[in-house]
């Protein structure tokens, strides 16, 4: 059944823009980055927008979908109120470039920041390693990440606050958790996770658990338990001496 | 110019492009809160109808267990203690209340939940902020938090405090011969219920999870540690309900007691 909709999709550049309003007609089992490309197609040709997969896998088309950060392709049509106008605009905690595109490139100089993966001498001759599946379990929860950086956008601490400088935002304390977590890693990276990153400018609201499309639960799996952590390192005088008597691994 | 310069600028209290009724949560928790932390202080000050004897039942409000002071039969020591200041009305319940109300204001989860219902830090996702600086958990005064473990290892010498009082309930004192002997009443289940709730949200705390076994990368080495950890991730993954319904039960817990003991309710004797 063909239905009439409206977008107010965001125009502009760093500079400035408003929002224009664009109606057009749209059929059943469209996704929001359908109906972008079809106004692109039909009326404003000029509209950039970034996409690549179209199968939530890319993390290229992450944009907010009526004010909250989604993948615009992984939004269908009919779980939105197309009676009312639907607000397309791009994410606000990364400088605009045009349109519903922004430069997340923020994002992969934070990458770089965080120590490498150091494993263990290798287990075997042939310069391998043994790990059993239920200890690579929790961290391959972290691997899924397709790195559309929603959770960065909806983090209040980069996008209300601006600690771009000082916070590396859930995305990369979950990459953390990855390495920290891993059964073969050896590196230490909480000293620099208390400093440096910022672990504790996260107050744990948990917004970017609820917008990862990949259903990382990354305060509950990732933040909390690397805070803990840090806890046992610099917080907990009990914790120092259990350190001394405690289990290896 | 400096990367925050770059961004868009940050939004008012408020301001936010969602259609929804995002305030509707933020209100609900803030009231939530609010009328059990109001209940609970009158609660705590009255010192009085804290526990049930009538009809031979041996009740105890969970506000007021363990009462170290008091005057009622589960007193450890009778009377009031000697340091306290003349000024303070006295109540049993002053001298540990500031247990389990430290172990949930420190709790992950009502922390998250408090940060946005009481300070708007967001007050929901994607909506603007009343405030422009911001600390976190990094700094004084909330840095402070990171004692919540502390607190947990005396919240579960609480539990099981009160788990022993849901075993004292099911013993019944005859009026006549004085003998004591098994009973259910409803305030036994209803103590019962109240413990099986605060286990579950007690036992899926986060410090705990990591305490068990999350602190360790290779859990297989420790089988021990690793089927605990998985008992503890299991209450943890549902934290947030554990949590408010154990809040529900422990002030529950208390107002049947009180209604009871103040002749308001009948507590009645299932066998
Ligand atoms: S839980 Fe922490 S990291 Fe996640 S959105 Fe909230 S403040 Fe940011
Ligand atoms: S953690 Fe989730 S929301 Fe964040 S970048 Fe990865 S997939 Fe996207
Ligand atoms: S286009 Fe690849 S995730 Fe949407
Ligand atoms: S995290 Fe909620 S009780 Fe510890």
């Amino acid at each position: 059944m063909n239905k009439t909709v409206t977008f107010r999709i965001w125009r502009g550049n760093s500079q400035g823009g408003e929002f224009v309003n664009y109606t057009t007609e749209i059929t059943e089992g469209l996704v929001v980055l359908d109906v972008v490309h079809k106004i692109q197609a039909t009326q404003a040709n000029d509209i950039a927008c970034r996409w690549n997969c179209k199968a939530g896998k890319c993390g290229s088309c992450s944009a907010e979908v009526n004010g909250v950060p989604k993948l615009m392709c992984m939004t269908r049509m009919d779980t939105l109120n197309t009676d009312k106008v639907i607000t397309v605009e791009p994410m606000r905690a990364f400088p605009l470039i045009r349109d519903l595109v922004t430069d997340v490139s923020w994002n992969f100089r934070v990458k770089t920041k965080i120590k490498k993966f150091k494993p263990r001498p290798a287990d075997a001759p042939d310069g391998t390693w043994r790990m059993q599946q239920e200890d690579v379990d929790r961290v391959q929860e972290f691997r899924k990440c397709i790195e559309c950086f929603l959770c960065q956008d909806v983090c209040h601490v980069l996008r209300d606050h601006h600690k771009h400088d000082e916070f590396i935002g859930p995305r990369f304390l979950a990459y953390t958790a990855a390495l920290e977590m891993h059964p073969l890693d050896t590196e230490d990276r909480l000293p620099e996770l208390k400093q440096a990153q910022g672990i504790g400018l996260c107050n744990i609201g948990k917004c970017c658990t609820n917008v990862c499309p990949e259903h990382i639960a990354i305060t509950d799996n990732a933040i909390i338990p690397l805070k803990e952590r840090v806890v046992d390192e610099f917080y907990d005088p009990l914790a120092w001496i259990w350190k001394k008597i405690r289990p290896k691994g | 110019m400096a990367y925050a310069d770059t961004l868009p600028k940050q939004r008012s209290f408020g301001q936010t492009t969602r259609p929804d009724a995002w305030w509707v949560k933020p209100i609900f928790i803030f009231l939530g809160f609010s009328a059990f932390i109001i209940y609970s202080t009158w609660a705590a000050f009255q010192g009085n109808h804290y526990w049930l004897a009538a009809g031979g039942a041996n009740y105890v409000s969970p506000f007021y267990s363990p009462e170290i002071f008091g005057d009622s039969p589960h007193a450890i020591f009778h009377g009031k203690p000697g340091f306290w200041p003349a000024w303070l009305p006295f109540s049993p319940a002053l001298l540990i209340l500031w247990v389990p109300g430290g172990f949930r204001f420190t709790c992950y989860y009502y922390r998250g939940a408090y940060y946005k219902a009481f300070w708007a830090d967001p007050i929901n996702c994607a909506v603007g902020e009343p405030r422009k600086t911001y600390l976190g958990e990094r700094s004084f005064p909330l840095l402070i938090q990171n004692i919540h473990r502390y607190f947990l290892y005396i919240a579960v010498a609480f539990v099981i405090l009160l788990a022993y009082d849901a075993l004292k309930a099911m013993w019944f004192t005859d009026p006549v011969t004085g003998a004591s002997h098994f009973g259910i009443g409803v305030g036994t289940l209803v103590m019962l219920l109240n413990v099986f709730l605060l286990s579950s949200y007690t036992l899926g705390c986060h410090s705990l999870r990591h305490l068990v076994g999350g602190f360790l990368d290779s859990k297989t080495k420790s089988p021990s540690c690793a089927k605990t950890y998985n008992c503890v991730s299991c209450l943890n993954s549902r934290h947030m309900m554990w949590a408010w319904f154990s809040l529900f039960s422990v002030g529950f817990t208390d107002l049947y007691i009180r209604l009871c003991s103040m002749g308001i309710w009948h507590d009645v004797r299932i066998f």
